[in-house]
């Protein structure tokens, strides 16, 4: 019985609600939550732990330089080059190591980037509801009317395929994305009353951002983020296979792929020169369904979808 | 038709529902008997388990409950016994449901009359056209307007009272021996209640329905029922006769659902006012104008209440004074000084000074912020408090609005609906303000929470002086709290003076209406008005 009456039998507020629930400290609860986590996210939580141990790594990893050329090119796999060498002589197992981590680390940068553009401005619209709204969202519009990978190939040749360019380019036409889920999410946020609140007391637009609006619509953005980092991926990959991409010497995936193209021909003398290309591929692929499961079972836990009992 | 007179026996039944993982008793034990034409009122606060009651009385337990023990036997049928498809063929012809929510309850894209008849006409109890001609009858003892025509119209072209009757009419079309009514009038206003409650009466009595009324409104429910059970926490607190119940309640529970009513204040003669709002004309975008030609003191220390039916420009008003709607014309003056029209014009001692309290704690606290975040933070913001000190005068703010340090790290969903509009009360404390705008605080919460809080603000107003504009609909609120009170009708004030000159003959029409409209605690109360506005429209 939760009656709220005092030791002494009179009314008291404080005693109205006695059961509230056991406050469990924050691993507790994060052991809580993974426990119930089923094996597909298990399985996705495992393989991006693998990915991310492998780029912090690399150096200690590989057995060779990313680009640290060898007298024998196109080298059969062997003890010392375990999956052979490439056209140039580079052994393809170091490359794949340090693709892991060239990759995976410009995914995160111009993810987070997109994040931190799109996120802000769509909460900056979201508040403001104004003549910026509209200008705002009318220039998404047209950022988001051009194909975004056809755009990023003309903005690439015009100011040249570095890292920093493809990290800025690729940032900001996936951030008309961000910014059209933001401004979505955080409209039915911004017409709460604690946010009414917070205006009368006179706060600013930013502590109004980040910590009226911000901490009620991350569970949407994390998935987003989870989400946005794989087509960030999957577009540098494809940059890089087109030749724009990351420049070489530095290794990663997508030009991997490319500059192997050629060996799958050689598939009925030699099965593993033509696995050779595939591999990087994989690596790809085993990456973003691993990225996809963890944000399925995210989105599932934050959506309020409880199975019926 | 048996001989015998019971129509509904309930021994002892026992629901269990599911939540935080695991089944919680919601109704203990609980005996209900009902005779034919006979009508209970069930009365609670929210969470006793009146509608899971009401509900089960149809057999019916909500998904993710279960009634887990006890009897049910309407007229001679055990409905635990009965499978889905009989049960079915029970409810809508024998057993009736009136939902809260009429507007949720209809399907908007059929016209009424045939919502109306639906049910009676599948369960074969009568063919469509007898059905539609009973349906205009029906109508016409509801006093709907327009009875042969009404029918025609959808859900969106009638008014919140004329819906609820027609789902009134729903219920009776095939003649139930009972129904159910789950707080069919609390979404109403006070003076469209009236009307639904006398013509809910007239019907019910008129067929010799027996019915189940649901509510959390005391006054309501001694207008309706011939006994009322009063629930607490799944179990019977007490059970009587209406009259029996209003003049000599036995449980101390009882009393103090009846105690609310008894607040009284006493009335101070006004010395200055510490806001005057002059001429002021308002609108949202261009053409509506929600507010006109509005002209009020405010009494420094006191309290004014503002009272008036939904749409008639209250809250605008509320943000009006605040800033969020800049008025076209008029001026408001605090402490003599003009203020400026916009929010982001008025400087943060301005600010600082006029404090807020909303009619939904849930949405008016960050449900991400703990309560020392909350409280802190106005701390910090206007008075530069921070760390120890800050956490010191959290502290003591708690303890003014009578809890404790437990509270300090509680997210809001931790906090009952009562601890809500408290800690939202402190937060404005924290301000240290001169006006506090309650905005309709007290009609979210039971009688018994709304007794608490309306103490507490009474005590603080003392203790600190504090100048209170109170708006709400609610009269007890208003004869409870207020000094001075302000009346509002279609965007105008109708009326302005002390407590006691508005609550004196002569009144103008609408404030007639208004007070007129309000429940008492009396069992006659609706009959005897029932006969004066019949006598005033000969």
């Amino acid at each position: 019985m939760n009656t709220p009456t005092t030791p002494n039998g009179g009314y008291s507020a404080a005693h109205e609600v006695t059961m509230v629930k056991v406050r469990r400290s924050f691993l507790q609860n994060v052991w809580r939550t993974l426990k119930t986590a089923p094996p597909t996210a298990w399985f996705g939580m495992i393989v991006i732990s693998i990915y991310l141990t492998v780029a912090v790594f690399a150096p200690w990893l590989a057995p060779h330089g990313q680009a640290e050329v060898f007298p024998m090119a196109y080298a059969p796999w062997s003890d010392e080059f375990l999956l052979g060498t490439d056209a140039l002589g580079r052994d393809v197992f170091s490359r794949l190591i340090y693709g892991a981590r060239n990759t995976i680390g410009i995914a995160v940068a111009t993810t987070l980037l997109a994040f931190l553009i799109g996120g802000s401005l769509g909460l900056v619209a979201a508040i403001s509801r104004n003549w910026l709204d509209q200008a705002l969202s009318r220039c998404v519009d047209v950022l988001m009317a051009i194909p975004s990978l056809i755009f990023a190939l003309m903005l690439l040749s015009i100011f040249g395929s570095s890292a920093t360019n493809l990290i800025f380019i690729i940032a900001v036409l996936d951030a008309t994305r961000v910014f059209r889920l933001t401004r979505a999410v955080a409209l039915n946020v911004v017409v709460m009353d604690y946010v009414e609140a917070a205006k009368l007391r006179g706060e600013g637009l930013m502590w109004i951002m980040r910590r009226e609006i911000l901490p009620n619509i991350m569970p949407p953005l994390v998935a987003e983020f989870g989400l946005r980092f794989c087509f960030v991926f999957l577009t540098i990959a494809a940059l890089s296979f087109l030749g724009v991409g990351i420049q070489p010497p530095t290794a990663d995936w997508g030009s991997m792929v490319r500059e192997n193209a050629g060996l799958i021909q050689f598939a009925e003398y030699d099965l593993t020169a033509a696995l050779t290309p595939m591999i990087p591929a994989a690596a790809i692929a085993l990456l973003t369904v691993a990225v996809n499961f963890v944000v399925d079972w995210f989105l599932h836990q934050t959506s309020g979808l409880r199975d019926e009992h | 038709m048996s001989t015998n007179n019971v129509l509904l026996t309930m021994r002892d039944v026992r629901i269990d529902g599911y939540s935080d993982d695991c089944w919680h008793q919601i109704i203990k034990g609980v005996d209900v008997t009902l005779k034919r034409g006979e009508i209970l009122g069930l009365i609670g606060e929210s969470g006793a388990g009146k509608s899971t009651l009401g509900l089960a009385a149809m057999g019916f337990a909500r998904p993710g409950c279960k009634i887990v023990g006890g009897s049910i036997e309407f007229d001679g049928i055990d409905l635990l016994k009965l499978n889905h498809n009989q049960l079915r063929s029970l409810h809508g012809s024998r057993i009736a449901y009136v939902a809260q929510s009429a507007a949720a309850s209809f399907n908007p894209a059929h016209r009424l009359i045939n919502q109306t008849i639906e049910s009676t006409v599948s369960h074969g109890i009568a063919d469509s056209q007898t059905a539609q001609q009973d349906a205009i009858e029906l109508y016409r003892d509801l006093q709907l307007p327009d009875p042969e025509l009404i029918g025609q119209r959808y859900p969106h072209q009638v008014s919140g009272g004329q819906l609820q009757r027609v789902m009134t009419a729903m219920a009776m079309a095939s003649r139930p021996d009972l129904i159910i009514f789950d707080e069919p009038t609390t979404a109403l206003d006070v003076t469209t209640q009236v009307e639904v409650l006398s013509a809910m009466r007239t019907i019910v009595e008129k067929y010799n329905t027996a019915a189940i009324y649901i509510t959390h409104d005391l006054a309501v429910v001694a207008q309706m029922a011939d006994a009322i059970k009063v629930l607490r926490y799944g179990e019977t607190v007490e059970d009587a006769p209406t009259r029996q119940m209003m003049s000599n309640p036995q449980q101390a529970y009882t009393q103090s659902l009846w105690a609310v009513r008894a607040i009284e204040k006493l009335q101070q003669p006004a010395i200055d006012s510490v806001l005057e709002i002059n001429q002021v004309h308002a609108s949202y975008g261009k053409s509506v104008k929600v507010l006109e030609d509005i002209n009020i003191k405010v009494p420094r220390g006191q309290t004014l209440a503002v009272v008036g039916e939904s749409g008639s420009g209250k809250s605008t008003t509320a943000r009006v004074i605040t800033g969020l709607l800049p008025p076209l014309e008029g001026e408001i003056r605090f402490n003599g000084n003009i203020l400026p029209a916009a929010l982001k014009h008025r400087s943060k001692r301005q600010l600082q000074s006029i404090q807020m309290i909303y009619q939904m704690a849930d949405t008016a606290m960050n449900p991400r912020h703990t309560v020392r975040d909350i409280i802190g933070r106005p701390l910090n913001f206007y008075l530069g408090l921070t760390g120890q000190e800050q956490d010191q005068r959290v502290m003591q703010l708690l303890q003014l609005i009578e809890l404790d340090e437990s509270f300090l790290n509680r997210y809001p969903s931790e906090l009952s609906g009562g601890q809500k509009q408290r800690i939202c009360i402190a937060r404005a404390l924290a301000a240290e303000p001169e006006l506090i705008i309650c905005d309709e605080v007290t009609s979210a919460l039971d009688q018994i929470v709304q007794e608490g809080i309306l103490k507490l603000l009474l005590r603080l107003q003392k203790e600190l002086g504090i100048t209170y504009i109170f708006i709400t609909h609610d009269i007890a609120t208003v004869r409870a709290i207020a000094d001075q009170v302000v009346v509002m009708f279609q965007g105008k004030v109708v009326e302005q003076g002390s407590k006691e000159d508005i609550f004196t003959a002569p009144y103008p029409e609408y404030t007639e209406l208004l007070l007129s409209s309000v429940p008492e605690m009396d069992a006659d109360w609706l009959t005897q008005l029932q006969a004066q506005r019949a006598a005033a429209e000969i």
